[in-house]
């Protein structure tokens, strides 16, 4: 076990290595760079020599490249051109990851509070018209645009609702402690702060949790057929026991592996999502960030959210991956 | 480079800036504005829309119109501008003098003014602000730092090749600071009203290390001072940057020296996304943003929303480059172009309310402004007579337009660029069409010469004639390189003699005769619109005039 | 059997499903003869061959030129007026006073353009690294499948957001590339996977003995035997595309040059007017959502028809 977490740690290094070198050199590559993004439609042959003379980029690349290594150990990826121009890309990740983690928990939540039920229903129910409704919903939940459904939302219930729909928090005294503005609230005991936040996130949550939803829903949905088909629940069936016991001791537990680790993989969606929610309800969150980010070409906040993205894109993988062979014994005896 | 100094700056607030203002000057609030300060209710909150967050704010480093919005109302100059114009008044200068040749200037300050933190205004404090503007050192000379000192006066202490307007300031006595030119220019000294020359508290400026930028990686990190402590003497104190929640706050200076400020704070909250913030004023989040997009003013007056348009200072042009297709040299195929494009239906269809046809390459309320000229009409047929005529029937041009922006004289560059390539079609011209990112590639390649037709702008910084045609054509190098024409050099010199001349009402007739030239002989490019652009507020929010530079403030604002 | 919830043990359970080269022929005639009697499946099919129809009859069906801005005296920005729908113009007018029906009727045309192309460049390359891999095997196997799990180690959208972003100046093409690069490594886990399965199976050991060269084995006895899953993934492929376009236009990194339409582009652009010109957005959104639909129903149900274990 531990063998296997160490080696999936030295890929993940290895990963990281060989993503950043190439995202550095294609950076570097760009026309222009790092001294257009800064001087913009201003710069003249003399004022960009200069720049470029001032950053150090007219050292060969593999100088750059590892002094940008030297510095990224230290934690100084660079500093921000275009989403807050001026301020280190780390901070500018510290600063939002929170909110990211957030909204996408709260995204996840509602995918399990409906997705599993409601797989559960439509396998019990299987072919009836429950089901087929149920299923075309979610296929079609994975076809509708993402960000095109966030706007739906946002115009058609924000006012049913009486919900806001940009940022964080609306410009209220809260006392900021760990960055996580729900978690603030009630340490702080400022349930004011915690509510305003979590209205805030109501909308986004909904329309970042529609693919989640589909996809719990959807294996929900078949492992709980694969379940129904075991020998275990007809024996149990045949033994006479009572409906709720067989679904509570021997299909549900059984069928909740594969969504557990599902749930953990739409780590990836969440983050693709976030940057289209996030900018929809402009909520300062690192996918708002990425979206500026890819609008204004800021690539040294580029670089680092895109790294920090895989890395915790990986880790979560391998966290599934440890978590699924604690839950099935079978697996640690592979 | 194929372009003044003057010229590049005005892009500059368009950096990562999609849809906000240009630029806006001075944070000069007016004791004496007593009219304005009217009815209104103290205290309260004002919530304002910002379409992005400020850089820093430090206005002598800043480029962006969001640290300007900001910094005009904590920061004041020794002038300002005249709230709804863009016409000088006096600031923290009482009033000024210059001599006979426009090289030294004596202005009388304004006494008991105080700074945010206690410390006295007086002439030395003004010599100590240009004296720091004057001798940056070090990365802090790279134009993507002080540009606004590289832009209007030119070089630094120790860069002797590269040379200042500056020459030296001296204090009087208190409350008299002169300030020594190099030469005369008509930009002196309305260009002390840009933000990026206000008064700085020296004591803070030296206590938060304000000049300590440090080139880090591949860009540039500020002092404190920039961050945290800047300090001026204007009605707002900084208060706080909240970076987690994305919302600045600045709140009310009761020891300012004029009109106190009658709200308690004046928060912006940043809200990168148009439609949120038109959603976010609807919902009662916030109560006022800039620049909302003109489809929508109808539908904000219906729900009671104040919309406030500005007085139209920009100018949209379709650049016209001479340097590759020698049949633009022709003079009557640069007309033939003006006749073909149907601007009347172009400002109708794609411009706000309140938006005209341009008759020439600055709007009205700049000294110079040629009454006499009249709008050229839409005429195909003369058009492609003109055509005809010039042998240039079979004409084909590339035209360039801009992805990823928008300016307040451009509000959708890829619908103008559609009607405009339409036109010309009809008129018989082939297109071959290029657009390219704002920032990425469309600037440079304008710069560069690379288009034969290109649209680009220009929103005032101020009101003097040089600001506009002096930036376009004085020099011959230019965007539209002009001097591929015999008339492109007596054109820049006769600009350059019109912006060194002292007499003021000498200078307006000479403008007024260049502008008829432009229009009638020259023709270096189309002028197509100016198009207002506006702010918007809740109806309870009173007291903010639209301010032509995009120079509203909020020391005058009251809420109910 | 527990359901494969992971991208790679998705594909790989998708590759095995052509494991069994000999039962290929009454596998294939097994999954038609149930693909056609499944309404599911015929829906989704019914919603593709239209897409199909009209996208290469477009130019014919529509009534008007689509990038032509002929109505554009109807357009007041100040007042927020478009174009009404009116004779001719069933659908009225765009933001540039273009037919707003043709607009719709010959996006189609680009948006399957964007499908196909990037589900082929995706196959292709997919194509290039399984075929070495699975072929070859050992050494060539673990570098390209290490660079394959490299890529499938980064949210796919998100990469793609973040090729598009490298280009410095997009364009239809930069869209394409962007949105079938993140599918080279799902076809190629796809392919190496069936043809792993197949390498020493009867077929392939009896062509290897004739003396039939590497080359050929690979194209005239595996690759064949592989289609099925290919196809499947195809499909979904197709969906995905389409969308990943439109989110792409909608973050200003797709192609900003909208004479041609495209639907993605045609809703990423629109963003600023979803409130006040909702039908502009609905129109190109609903035909996404049907066409993604269709190609996700014919996907999924072709997958289960081809996978032995649900053919019970």
């Amino acid at each position: 076990m531990l063998r296997y977490t160490i080696r999936r740690l030295i890929q993940l290094v290895g990963v990281v290595l060989v993503l950043s070198l190439l995202l550095f050199a294609w950076l570097r590559a760009l026309p222009g760079g790092p001294v257009s993004a800064l001087l913009g439609e201003r710069a003249t042959p003399e004022s960009r020599e200069a720049l470029t003379r001032q950053l150090g980029l007219d050292q060969p690349i593999v100088t750059q490249y590892f002094k940008f290594l030297g510095r990224a150990l230290s934690g100084d990826f660079g500093t921000s051109t275009g989403v807050q121009p001026g301020d280190s890309a780390m901070e500018i990740f510290l600063q939002r990851f929170p909110a990211t983690i957030e909204l996408s928990f709260l995204a996840i939540v509602i995918a399990i509070a409906f997705g599993i039920p409601l797989g559960y229903m439509a396998a019990k129910r299987r072919g009836s018209w429950f089901d087929n409704l149920s299923v075309g919903g979610s296929l079609i939940g994975v076809a509708v645009p993402v960000f095109f459904l966030a706007y739906v939302l946002k115009d058609s219930l924000s006012s049913v609702l009486g919900l806001p729909t940009e940022g964080r928090q609306d410009a209220i005294d809260a006392t900021r402690v760990t960055g996580f503005f729900v978690f603030d609230g009630v340490i702080t005991q400022e349930w004011d702060a915690a509510w305003n936040a979590i209205e805030h996130l109501i909308l986004p949550a909904i329309a970042l949790s529609t693919i989640p939803f589909a996809v719990v829903f959807r294996i929900t949905r078949a492992a709980v057929l694969d379940v129904l088909d075991e020998d275990y629940v007809r024996t149990a069936e045949s033994k006479g026991l009572t409906a709720p016991t067989i679904r509570q001791r021997h299909v549900l537990r059984n069928a909740m592996l594969p969504v557990v680790t599902t749930i953990g993989l739409q780590t990836g969606a969440l983050l693709a999502g976030a940057v289209l929610t996030e900018k929809v309800f402009s909520l300062p969150g690192v996918g708002q960030a990425l979206a500026i980010g890819f609008e204004r070409r800021d690539y040294p906040v580029l670089l680092l959210l895109i790294i920090m993205a895989t890395i915790v894109y990986v880790v979560v993988n391998l966290l599934v991956d440890l978590s699924y062979a604690f839950i099935d014994p079978r697996i640690r005896t592979r | 480079m194929a372009h003044s100094r003057t010229a590049r700056r005005r892009w500059t607030a368009a950096i990562g800036l999609t849809g906000v203002a240009a630029l806006a000057l001075s944070a000069c609030a007016q004791s004496d504005r007593g009219d304005e300060s009217g009815s209104g209710k103290t205290g309260g909150t004002l919530t304002f829309g910002a379409a992005g967050a400020p850089k820093l704010f430090d206005p002598f480093y800043a480029t962006d119109g969001e640290t300007f919005r900001v910094a005009r109302q904590m920061f004041e100059g020794l002038v300002g501008f005249k709230p709804g114009t863009a016409d000088v008044e006096p600031a923290l200068a009482e009033k000024w003098d210059h001599s006979t040749d426009g090289k030294t200037w004596t202005f009388t300050l304004k006494e008991n003014v105080k700074f945010h933190d206690g410390t006295a205004f007086n002439a030395e404090a003004v010599c100590a602000n240009f004296d720091r503007w004057y001798n940056q050192k070090g990365v802090a000379q790279s134009e993507a730092v002080s540009q606004y000192w590289l832009d209007n006066f030119g070089g630094f202490a120790d860069t002797p090749d590269k040379p200042s307007l500056f020459k030296s300031c001296a204090a009087k006595d208190a409350k008299t600071a002169v300030v020594e030119l190099t030469t005369s220019t008509s930009q002196f000294p309305s260009l002390l009203a840009f933000p990026s020359f206000s008064m700085s508290s020296p004591e803070a400026l030296k206590k938060y290390d304000a000049d300590n930028v440090v080139a880090a990686g591949d860009a540039f990190t500020y002092p404190a001072y920039a961050n945290e402590h800047p300090t001026g003497t204007g009605p707002f104190k900084f208060g706080k940057f909240d970076k987690a929640n994305n919302v600045v706050e600045i709140v009310r200076n009761d020891d300012y020296h004029g009109t106190k400020a009658k709200l308690d704070k004046v928060v912006f909250k940043i809200i990168p996304d148009e439609t949120a913030r038109k959603q976010a004023l609807k919902a009662g989040d916030i109560d006022g943003y800039d620049l909302p997009n003109a489809a929508d003013w109808a539908g904000l007056k219906s729900d009671g929303f104040d919309v406030k348009v500005r007085p139209p200072f920009n100018v949209l042009y379709l650049g016209i480059n001479q340097l590759n297709n020698p049949k633009l040299q022709d003079l009557k195929v640069r007309q033939a172009l003006q006749y073909a494009i149907n601007r009347e239906q172009l400002v109708k269809s794609q411009l706000p309310e309140g938006a005209a046809v341009a008759t020439q390459f600055m709007p009205p309320a700049v000294d110079g402004y040629d009454k006499s000229l009249k709008a050229v009409p839409y005429d195909l047929d003369k058009a492609k007579a003109l055509l005809a005529e010039a042998g240039a029937s079979d004409l084909t041009l590339k035209f360039y337009w801009p992805t990823e922006v928008t300016r307040p004289y451009m509000p959708s560059p890829k619908d103008l660029y559609g009607a405009i390539a339409g036109d010309l079609q009809k008129a018989g011209i082939k297109i071959e069409t290029t657009s390219k990112p704002w920032n990425g590639g469309y600037l440079t390649d304008v710069d560069n010469g690379a288009p034969d037709l290109f649209l680009l702008g220009w929103t005032g910084d101020n009101g003097t004639a040089h600001n506009w045609v002096g930036t376009f054509f004085g020099r011959t190098d230019n965007r539209f390189n002009t001097g591929k024409s015999p008339w492109g050099k007596p054109l820049a010199d006769a600009l350059a003699a019109a912006n060194a001349e002292p007499d003021a009402a000498k200078r307006t007739k000479q403008y007024e005769e260049l502008n008829k030239k432009l229009m009638e002989e020259y023709l270096p490019a189309i002028a197509i619109s100016h198009s207002p652009p506006a702010i918007v507020f809740k109806k309870e929010i009173q007291g903010v005039t639209p301010s032509p530079l995009t120079d509203e403030k909020f020391g005058s604002a009251s809420k109910g | 059997m527990v359901t494969p919830t992971r991208k790679k043990d998705r594909i790989d359970a998708l590759a095995a499903s052509s494991a069994e080269p000999d039962a290929g022929v009454s596998l294939a005639a097994s999954a038609w003869r149930t693909l056609r009697r499944s309404p599911v499946f015929l829906t989704g099919a019914v919603i593709i061959g239209l897409f199909v129809l009209i996208s290469l009859l477009a130019p014919w069906l529509a009534p008007q030129d689509p990038s032509d801005p002929m109505l554009i005296d109807q357009v007041v920005k100040a007042r927020n007026e478009i174009p009404q729908p009116q004779d001719g113009h069933p659908l009225g007018g765009d933001l540039q006073g273009r037919d707003f029906f043709s607009r719709v009727l010959v996006g189609s045309q680009q948006t399957l353009i964007v499908g196909v192309l990037a589900t082929l460049i995706g196959l292709a390359g997919g194509l290039t690294l399984g075929t070495l891999a699975g072929a070859f095997g050992g050494w060539v196997d673990s570098v390209v499948m290490r660079l394959v799990d490299v890529m499938l180690s980064l949210p796919s959208l998100l990469l793609a957001f973040s090729i598009s972003a490298l280009f410095a100046r997009p364009n239809q093409y930069t869209v394409i590339v962007a949105v079938a690069v993140v599918q080279i490594p799902v076809f190629a886990r796809l392919l190496r996977g069936s043809m792993l399965a197949q390498r020493h199976s009867d077929h392939v050991l009896a062509a290897t003995a004739l003396g039939v060269k590497p080359g050929a084995i690979v194209f005239r006895h595996m690759l064949p035997n592989s289609l099925g899953p290919v196809i499947v993934q195809s499909t979904l492929v197709l969906a995905t595309a389409i969308i990943d376009a439109a989110a792409l236009s909608f973050l200003g990194l797709g192609n900003p040059d909208d004479r041609i339409p495209e639907w993605g582009q045609m809703l990423g652009d629109v963003q600023n007017v979803f409130d006040t010109h909702p039908h502009l957005a609905a129109w190109p959104a609903g035909c996404i959502i049907v066409v993604a639909l269709g190609f996700t129903l014919m996907g999924e149900t072709l997958r289960e028809a081809l996978d032995p274990k649900s053919r019970r």
